[in-house]
């Protein structure tokens, strides 16, 4: 009887004290940003860098320069899993503290934000993911996509498979398949995909992976059979490194497998050891620990030691990319911090910075991260700035870029895109503003 | 001392066979029913209706649901997740194909829909029982799940898959919608949920109730006092099926607002098995409980641990799996009957309290 009083008191104590925990209000000169990671569960072996990435740039601005134009960078995780049911607490949870940007690093969880940021007057920054219609800025003002979304990396591929084969005219009679996650963020490049196939006159294969992905011999038993020219992957989480390993398996040719930017890190590749080698991935930002910014995070946030660095994955690709989305976050505060003259900006004037962002080449150079990235800039009409992808690829030990920047079919996409935008502005009764 | 019925007669047949006999229930029944109409709506803030609320209403009413078939009937149902994608997908499929029609109208011509989706895959029910009709239940959730994501036409041919509810009004409020406030949500969602919980109520302890306890109880002795194992069987799976129906198309439009098939997996069939195991089979205060238990500690546990106790987020998750899984057998080895079977068991000690002997 004790043990059960003891728990009842225990929860209702908890039951009256959540309430009050979830309301603390920030301080005057504190900047709020809540990080929504998955350290649990079937994604979490690419959620983790991520979250290591945003945690240690922020970690280090607060250590060298004392926050970001003299206030202070403030953030909370909060654990969801991948699930957008437990992303949805999370964020009405973290929206309490005044957040002025949020990243959702979850295609359910921004569909879900989407509509709710202009209401909350929080931006959203989906760095490379989520709703690729969000790009026009005329019917999504809360939402940015920059610096290039599934779309244009999908007409990329294409480009890149056109140039390998010797000219996008080879093209025809090629066989392509796609295996994706069988969810809104595996289906995104599909139209893109089809239109470029009736285009080209390539043959294109859907294949899903049902979530999440750890079973996936059915699926590469077709391949055997199809024996496609070139694979192209939309995966995440545990599903990367299945497939890899399958790839390997069955000995399909790996540098004719190429993996879209969420299936390109260390963890992707490794299980699969000698057999991953050659296998290609598209990014849009350098691989490896060697620029300023993380010789600085390496002194200041882990004190020289690069053991406990390398453990928390300092350098892997999704490390940088989520450290290179803190840079995007904490660069349009930055903008709206001047443009404003405040040291907290609100949300609405972070958005005004993100649409305002000019990240040129010095700024780079700047804070550390020179030739780490292409310069973005931003407009009220464009929130992807169709930023160009390259392709990288796996040497058994590290990864090696093997293309140019190529630069997306913007021609193909951009109409695609502003005819979703406005199919969506239709169905929810928004009148698409001005950007003249 | 203050829970006891001496003293309050019955004088008619109305008063014997009220739902709620004892005075003392009445009074808390409508005390809360009144601060969950004119009081809550009022609290400022949208955590406590979008975290808690909201969530904990329509998996209430799914778990009522379930209740029906399992709890009453005591046909095993693992359908559960596609039966709340049917409600969801036909909302969806009502609101965009007939923009002009009442909001409140699609609920329950969601609730219909599914309740047909129930009935026929209700119909093995009839051959098998018990744990293979649970596994055929499960042809249920995938089939389902599988369709909405392979036919283009249930989301409109959007490009991801995704359906996502247009802005409703009905009766001058926006119900539906990211502009719809959540308050104005809460009190759609708790009318339907006090109503089909008033429904249920009436179905269980009248005639309909009692012949599928009686298929629940045996069901060859049911046929043979009379009662027809089809009709019945099949009424518990369309009932229980119309208010999944109704909960997945709140779920969607209310709560959610854009869903992928990705929230109607399994688990959720599980959660609410799970809820309806925890908070007591055939009783619908129970269903509320078991919601409450399922979906209201993860959260509890995560801010005492995060907020309170200053873990990071990831080690309280995995403390929190632990926690959970041990509470969740502990109550079950404290009380196999649910949560409802305990406060029952509070009440009889209660009327007794504080003189037991």
């Amino acid at each position: 009887m004790s043990v059960r009083k003891l728990t009842l008191g225990l929860v209702s104590a908890a039951v009256l004290t959540a309430p009050i925990l979830a309301t603390k209000a920030q301080a005057a000169d504190e900047i709020f940003i809540p990080l929504l990671v998955y350290r649990s569960g079937a994604y979490a072996p690419n959620g983790i860098p991520i979250a290591n990435g945003f945690r240690d740039y922020f970690d280090l601005l607060n250590k060298r320069d004392g926050g970001v134009g003299g206030a202070k960078i403030v953030w909370e995780e909060c654990e969801f899993a991948y699930n957008t049911k437990v992303g949805v607490e999370c964020y009405e949870r973290l929206k309490a503290k005044k957040p002025v940007i949020v990243n959702p690093y979850s295609t359910g969880l921004t569909y879900k934000l989407i509509p709710k940021a202009p209401v909350d007057k929080v931006p959203i920054l989906s760095m490379g993911y989520g709703r690729t219609a969000a790009a026009d800025g005329r019917v999504f003002p809360w939402v940015f996509n920059f610096p290039t979304t599934y779309w244009s990396q999908a007409s990329a591929f294409v480009k890149y498979v056109g140039a390998q084969e010797g000219g996008m005219g080879k093209l025809k009679g090629k066989k392509i398949a796609l295996v994706y996650h069988n969810s809104a963020y595996g289906k995104e490049p599909i139209p893109t995909l089809q239109a470029l196939e009736k285009k080209h006159g390539f043959k294109l294969t859907l294949l899903a992976v049902d979530h999440p992905g750890q079973e996936q011999k059915a699926t590469w038993l077709q391949i055997r059979r199809l024996r496609p020219d070139w694979i192209f992957m939309w995966g995440w989480g545990v599903m990367n490194q299945v497939a890899i390993k399958e790839a390997a398996a069955i000995g399909y040719p790996m540098d004719h497998f190429i993996g879209v930017w969420w299936s390109g890190t260390e963890t992707d590749v490794v299980p699969a050891g000698a057999g991953a080698k050659g296998y290609k991935a598209g990014t849009f930002h350098g691989a490896g620990p060697g620029y300023k910014a993380h010789e600085d995070i390496l002194k200041l946030v882990y004190g020289g030691d690069v053991g406990k660095a390398q453990d928390n994955k300092w350098g892997e690709v999704l490390y940088n990319r989520g450290m290179m989305n803190a840079v995007y976050s904490i660069e349009a505060i930055r903008t709206a911090q001047k443009k404003f003259g405040v040291k907290v900006p609100t949300g609405e004037q972070v958005r005004w910075g993100l649409e305002n962002l000019d990240l040129t080449a010095a700024r780079l150079k700047e804070i550390g991260l020179d030739g780490f990235t292409k310069p973005v800039k931003v407009s009220c009409r464009d929130h992807e700035t169709a930023g160009p992808v390259m392709i990288q690829q796996w040497d058994g030990h590290q990864w090696e870029f093997v293309s140019d920047w190529i630069s997306p079919m913007t021609d193909v996409v951009r109409p695609m895109l502003e005819e979703a935008a406005a199919s969506y502005a239709k169905e929810n009764n928004i009148t698409p503003r001005s950007c003249n | 001392m203050l829970y006891r019925e001496a003293g309050q007669f019955k004088a008619s047949y109305a008063a014997d066979q009220a739902i709620f006999p004892i005075t003392q229930d009445r009074v808390a029944v409508i005390a809360v029913l009144l601060i969950a109409y004119l009081g809550v709506p009022f609290i400022q803030g949208d955590y406590w209706f979008e975290a808690i609320l909201l969530p904990l209403l329509i998996f209430a009413l799914a778990a009522i649901g379930l209740n029906i078939l399992t709890g009453y009937c005591g046909q095993i149902s693992l359908g559960t997740g596609g039966f709340l994608a049917v409600g969801a997908y036909s909302t969806y499929k009502l609101m965009t194909a007939f923009p002009d029609l009442n909001i409140l109208l699609i609920f329950i011509l969601a609730g219909l829909i599914t309740a047909g989706v129930g009935i026929l895959f209700g119909l093995p029910s009839l051959r098998i029982k018990g744990f293979y009709l649970a596994v055929a239940t499960l042809a249920a959730q995938f089939f389902l799940v599988w369709l909405f994501n392979k036919v283009p036409w249930f989301y409109n041919y959007h490009p991801s898959g995704n359906i996502e509810a247009p802005p409703r009004e009905a009766f001058g409020f926006l119900i539906t919608g990211a502009e719809a406030t959540p308050q104005v949500r809460y009190v759609v969602i708790l009318i339907f949920v006090t109503l089909l919980t008033l429904a249920a109520k009436n179905l269980v302890r009248g005639r309909i109730g009692r012949s599928w306890m009686a298929i629940r109880d045996m069901d060859i002795a049911a046929e043979i006092i009379g009662i027809r194992p089809l009709q019945t069987k099949l009424l518990a799976f369309a009932i229980s099926s119309f208010y999944i129906g109704v909960a997945g198309a709140m779920m969607f439009s209310m709560w959610l607002g854009s869903v992928e098939t990705e929230a109607f997996q399994l688990f959720v069939s599980f959660d609410v098995l799970f809820m309806i195991i925890i908070g007591g089979l055939g009783s619908l205060l129970g269903s509320f409980l078991g919601a409450g238990f399922i979906l209201l500690l993860p959260i509890v546990l995560t801010n005492l641990f995060v907020g309170g106790l200053g873990f990071t987020a990831n080690f309280a998750k995995h403390v929190e799996f632990m926690l959970f899984g041990g509470l969740i057998i502990f109550f079950l080895i404290v009380e196999p009957h649910g949560l409802a079977r305990l406060w029952q068991i509070t009440k009889e000690k209660l009327r007794l309290w504080p003189f037991p002997h």
